[in-house]
């Protein structure tokens, strides 16, 4: 008898003990209310592109004109058109040229750094990535403009420097860090049972680069190699500055061209608010975050798979 | 003796050559940095002096100083921390205390990604629509440091996450054990252990929206005013933004005049972040486990 009210009395004295006060119930609402932020954020950023661009979609958006057509004239006086497909070159263009130097570099600096780096060596190559990372994209503009452009003017004797050559060197400098960082990080990621044992078997540090490492850590290279195509892909800057600013499919890397981050943050300030110029933008805008979250999730889903 | 076959011989020049090529490759990657830094300081220093920091520009900003751009850098940056920072750390904690392994954390997870690889026009974007027109804000100080603040968000999210699962599990147990709710051991065990690692991602996040320029160009940042910034209703100069004016969009500038304001700008967020890296090694020896 005695021993159950014993134990009733310490179940309530649990009960009491386990039963939250509400004030730390509040705060425990707001700490999740938080941790939902980043849901809540990209979803108003869909919504708030999608209500800004829904106008123009509903009414004027042509889907043939507006990816097949190079003939981007929101400001004609005779016949407006929103042909998106010269900065869509565009953006392809400068992306796929920067990823060609800056993948092969990149990596090749993250096996340095990860496989033949001494520990202190490393180190000093991580500040000197995160500084190189740091440098804001108006800067590397203007480097394109001042030092890029006459640099490629005097070497390949072409009339103009500011085109896709110049962005895409740009862009490359500007996505190393990223691809450096994020693949080193897949090196070091696969354990070191691998090197041990392939070293075991008289193997060099270049046939365990090639042969073992670069088939184990294959997912989370390609990873950080989508990372920097997200990176050149959302750019806006630099290439604004560097593209040379025409709106034409270009013919050789030496022609100027346009992107289409670069005509939204060179067109949205002088069109109307809530005009058709201005939803076309937003209309742009919605295309690149599609273009980015497809980039991110496939980068996510490669860095996933490997850990599966 | 042991005399090596050629097969092994060629084995060892091979590796050489690899080794060669791959730390030239390195060392010539991180030769630009140094030489824009260096080329940015030759051709800025002319016209670098204590007045070019404390002047408003004058004659249509072809001369005088960028005061004005410094502090409507240091308003846009202050603010936007003030609100991603708390934020932030609240998400992060939420993230690693509370989540449970399940799809809703994944998709959260996924949303902070994609938040961090959404370009940067795309928020400029979002901004207007959200901060100026829908919250009816105008272009402000106010609202451009909204739209930075969300372009760190992710940044801050992520750095806080790495520090906060940096605290050995071991620790909340010991604090649960002795009677601490779950909110008393993040409040007196978790965080104070993780405030070195929080605080280096604050820093670095700081950097990185002094730079930021796309981010605000429609939301709150004016080409030239002629007045200071009174309140977080109006509008300012931002150092990035002006670097970006003088640049391109103004004619008759003397050359070093830009040259200036990028070294300026470069200096600044080197600083800031040689404060982070300090601030890191500083607490790394500190670290009690």
């Amino acid at each position: 008898m005695s021993n159950s009210t014993t134990s009733q009395a310490f179940l309530e004295w649990r009960q009491k003990k386990t039963t939250k006060p509400t004030s730390e119930k509040v705060i425990e609402f707001i700490i999740k209310g938080a941790g939902f932020s980043s849901i809540i954020l990209i979803a108003a950023i869909l919504i708030f592109i999608l209500k800004e661009s829904l106008p123009f979609l509903l009414s004027k958006f042509d889907f043939k004109e507006f990816f097949m057509s190079t003939e981007w004239y929101p400001a004609s006086v005779v016949k407006i058109r929103y042909g998106i497909l010269a900065l869509l070159v565009g953006t392809v263009l400068v992306t796929v040229i920067s990823m060609l130097i800056a993948v092969p570099l990149g990596l090749a600096c993250a096996f340095y750094i990860s496989e033949f780096c001494s520990p202190r060596m490393r180190e000093i190559y991580k500040i000197l990535i995160e500084f190189l990372a740091a440098i804001p994209s108006v800067v590397w503009g203007f480097i394109a403009i001042m030092m890029i452009n006459p640099l490629i003017i005097n070497t390949f004797n072409v009339p103009i420097g500011l085109n896709i050559l110049n962005a895409s060197i740009i862009l490359a400098l500007m996505s190393l860090p990223l691809i450096v960082s994020v693949g080193e990080d897949a090196l070091r990621a696969v354990p070191e049972t691998y090197r041990e044992a392939a070293e075991g078997l008289g193997a060099t540090k270049w046939e365990i680069a090639i042969r073992v490492l670069l088939p184990a850590a294959k997912n989370g290279l390609m990873a950080a190699a989508l990372l920097g195509v997200g990176r050149a892909l959302g750019e806006t800057m630099a290439v604004l500055m560097a593209t040379g600013h025409s709106i034409q499919i270009p013919q050789s890397i030496f022609e100027p061209g346009r992107t289409l981050t670069a005509t939204i943050a060179a067109e949205l300030g002088e069109s109307p608010k809530g005009g058709e110029h201005y939803q076309a933008l937003f209309a742009i805008g919605l295309v690149l975050f599609i273009l980015s979250f497809a980039v991110n999730l496939s980068a996510d889903y490669l860095i996933r798979g490997r850990r599966k | 003796m042991f005399r090596p076959s050629s097969h092994l011989i060629n084995k060892e020049i091979k590796e050489k050559k690899f080794k060669n090529l791959l730390s030239s490759i390195t060392f010539f990657l991180f030769l630009p940095a140094l030489i824009i830094i260096l080329w940015l300081a030759i051709k800025g220093s002319p016209v670098l002096s204590w007045d070019f920091l404390t002047q408003d520009p004058i004659n249509g900003m072809t001369a005088g100083g960028i005061f004005p751009t410094i502090v409507g850098t240091f308003w846009l940056v202050v603010l936007s921390v003030l609100v991603s920072c708390p934020l932030g750390v609240i998400a992060a904690i939420y993230l690693s205390e509370y989540a449970a392994d399940n799809t809703l954390t994944r998709i959260i997870r996924l949303a902070i990604l994609n938040l961090a690889g959404v370009p940067s026009i795309v928020h400029a974007l979002f901004g207007l629509g959200a901060f100026v027109l829908f919250m009816k804000m105008g272009t402000s100080i106010l609202a451009a440091s909204f739209t930075l603040a969300v372009m760190n968000l992710p940044v801050i999210i992520t750095s806080t996450l790495e520090s906060l699962k940096a605290v050995p599990h071991s620790y909340r147990e010991a604090s649960w054990n002795v009677g601490a709710s779950k909110l008393q051991t993040i409040r007196y065990i978790v965080l104070p252990n993780s405030i070195p690692g929080i605080l280096t991602g604050v820093v670095f996040s700081v950097g990185r929206s002094a730079g930021e320029t796309a981010a605000i160009l429609f939301t709150g940042v004016a080409f030239y005013l002629p007045f200071l910034p009174r309140s977080v209703f109006d509008q300012c100069m931002s150092l990035s933004m002006h670097l970006f004016t003088i640049s391109t969009q103004v004619v008759g500038v003397p050359d070093a005049y830009p040259y200036a304001t990028a070294l300026v700008l470069i200096l600044l967020i080197l600083s800031v972040n040689s404060i982070a890296v300090i601030l890191r090694s500083y607490f790394r020896t500190k670290r009690k486990w």
